[in-house]
């Protein structure tokens, strides 16, 4: 179980003036749903996460994770950031077993974990390069095995793939899925590119700016598991052109 | 174009050699006797210094060299060790806590314009002719830099890296020893090197007025016996030391910051 509930939230930034963030979202993201906020810069979608992560409060509204309110960031709540946000001066394998190592969790118990974390994500022959020694994907990937690792039942993901080259976007998107599809973690994502959330969601929030808010909700009908020539056919395409006359509206 | 070693050494070994020669020219004339000894004069004194067996009495210096060295580093490394082990938690704890800046910063900022040699009437008065005065000079004087550099490293902390630490679930304690001090290391070593510097000068000012032994007090002593070939000599060491110091701290840099230099090339 782990569901998401947000009911009439706001988010002002007390600056001269004011700044409205985010005006009036609800939103629910069920167990195990993969949902993705769509929208462009500055439409709050990140301040969104932020506060499903923790890292923010939000100004007025309800914001309940599994019926209880969030205060703070958590291991249950894991965060994959845009440019990975990786610590430099750990290895691989270090930065994987972190989240475990300072909460205490036996070694014997996160050990195995993070083998097969690191497995699935191809990193295995890496464990002992620092990050500055891999490529953006491969630092993203790693990313994605330290949350997973912790055993996180939620994925926030924040334009994780934005800085990636289209090549290696794509085949980290296929990677994505195929890790939901093992894991069935609840996954909120946010992209600025309609593409990746067609070909990744459930449910797609389409989110306009100034002050941010919900302006569409849209459900992904495609089946899965997905494959990569999908994003060619002309239901999506179609769909694509409604999302984008949405945003245009 | 690519240079050859020898070519390199070739290159940095012109002016050095160039002044030796005008040193040697200079000092062999007769009006400088006793002001610039040779180039000669300096490496023999020197070398009785280490060397030279102590006699009756009437050359103080002979066979001195190694204990003054050691008196002098053994200060520096107890001041220094001292300004370390309190520079960089106290540096991490003004980066890091608001409070803690507030309350202590105004009083480092206000004090750290006097400059240490300032320090010295003061220091004598209170700790008396004794090693205590020369090395609290020593650890204020690489206290100052360890603890500004420490304080900038932790107050430049990637707000991503603490956000990923909070995610992970970190206590505080874990988030300034796991996160803020590793992510401040480059600056910290920054400080180290500055701090060390700065010891040093501050080993020599106070062996000279606070302290008898120590290459700060052999070389003012040298000076008013008027053996200045033992004054070069011991500045010599003074740089030799300095430059050793400084190269062991690089060294443990190059272990410590492996992830840095790695980003930088």
């Amino acid at each position: 179980m782990s569901k998401i509930d947000i009911l009439g939230l706001d988010k002002t930034y007390a600056t001269q003036p004011p700044v409205v963030a985010l005006k009036g979202v609800d939103l629910t993201v069920h167990s195990g749903e993969f949902v993705a906020l769509l929208g462009p810069s500055g439409c709050g979608k990140s301040t969104l996460l932020n506060m499903i992560a923790g890292f923010e409060q939000p100004s007025l509204g309800e914001l309940l994770v599994n019926d209880l309110p969030v205060h703070e960031p958590g291991p249950e709540r894991g965060v994959v950031f845009q440019e990975a946000a990786l610590f430099p001066w750990l290895s691989v394998w270090d930065n994987v077993v972190f989240g475990p190592q300072v909460q205490g969790v036996a070694k014997s118990v996160y050990e195995p974990r993070a083998k097969e974390m690191l497995k699935i994500m191809g990193l295995s022959a890496f464990e002992s390069s620092l990050p500055v020694q891999l490529s953006g994907g491969m630092r993203q990937r790693v990313g994605i095995a330290r949350v997973l690792t912790m055993g996180s039942k939620i994925l926030l993901m924040d334009e994780p793939f934005g800085a990636l080259d289209a090549q290696t976007r794509l085949s980290m998107q296929e990677l994505l899925l195929s890790v939901w599809q093992q894991l069935k973690p609840t996954v909120v994502f946010v992209t600025h590119d309609i593409d990746e959330a067609l070909f990744l969601a459930d449910t797609v929030y389409v989110m306009s700016s100034r002050p941010g808010r919900i302006q569409a909700r849209l459900e992904v009908p495609f089946e899965r598991p997905r494959q990569l020539e999908l994003t060619t056919s002309s239901a999506f395409n179609q769909m694509k052109l409604d999302i984008l006359k949405q945003m245009r509206h | 174009m690519a240079q050859s070693r020898l070519q390199k050494v070739m290159l940095a070994l012109i002016l050095p050699l160039a002044v030796v020669s005008v040193w040697q020219y200079a000092g062999s004339q007769p009006n400088m006797a006793g002001i610039v000894p040779t180039p000669l004069a300096v490496v023999l004194g020197w070398q009785s210094w280490i060397w030279g067996h102590a006699g009756l009495g009437l050359n103080p210096y002979l066979g001195t060299w190694v204990a003054n060295v050691s008196y002098s580093s053994s200060r520096v490394l107890e001041g220094f060790v001292c300004a370390t082990l309190i520079g960089v938690p106290l540096g991490l704890m003004l980066g890091w806590s608001r409070l803690a800046a507030q309350l202590v910063d105004p009083m480092i900022q206000g004090l750290r314009p006097i400059p240490i040699t300032a320090w010295l009437p003061f220091s004598i008065a209170l700790f008396g002719i004794r090693d205590v005065g020369s090395i609290f000079l020593i650890f204020l004087g690489g206290f100052y830099a360890i603890v500004v550099n420490t304080t900038q490293g932790a107050r430049d902390v990637e707000k991503n890296l603490v956000r990923a630490a909070l995610m992970m679930g970190v206590n505080s304690r874990q988030l300034l020893w796991r996160v803020v001090l590793p992510s401040a290391m480059p600056n910290i070593f920054t400080g180290l090197r500055v701090g060390l510097g700065i010891s040093w000068t501050a080993v020599i000012v106070s062996e000279m007025v606070a302290v008898k032994s120590g290459l700060g007090y052999v070389l003012w002593d040298a000076y008013y016996v008027g053996r200045m070939d033992i004054v070069l000599a011991d500045m010599v060491s003074i740089g030799l030391m300095g430059f050793l110091s400084d190269s062991l701290i690089v060294l443990l840099e190059g272990r410590v910051l492996r992830w840095r230099f790695l980003q930088n090339h």
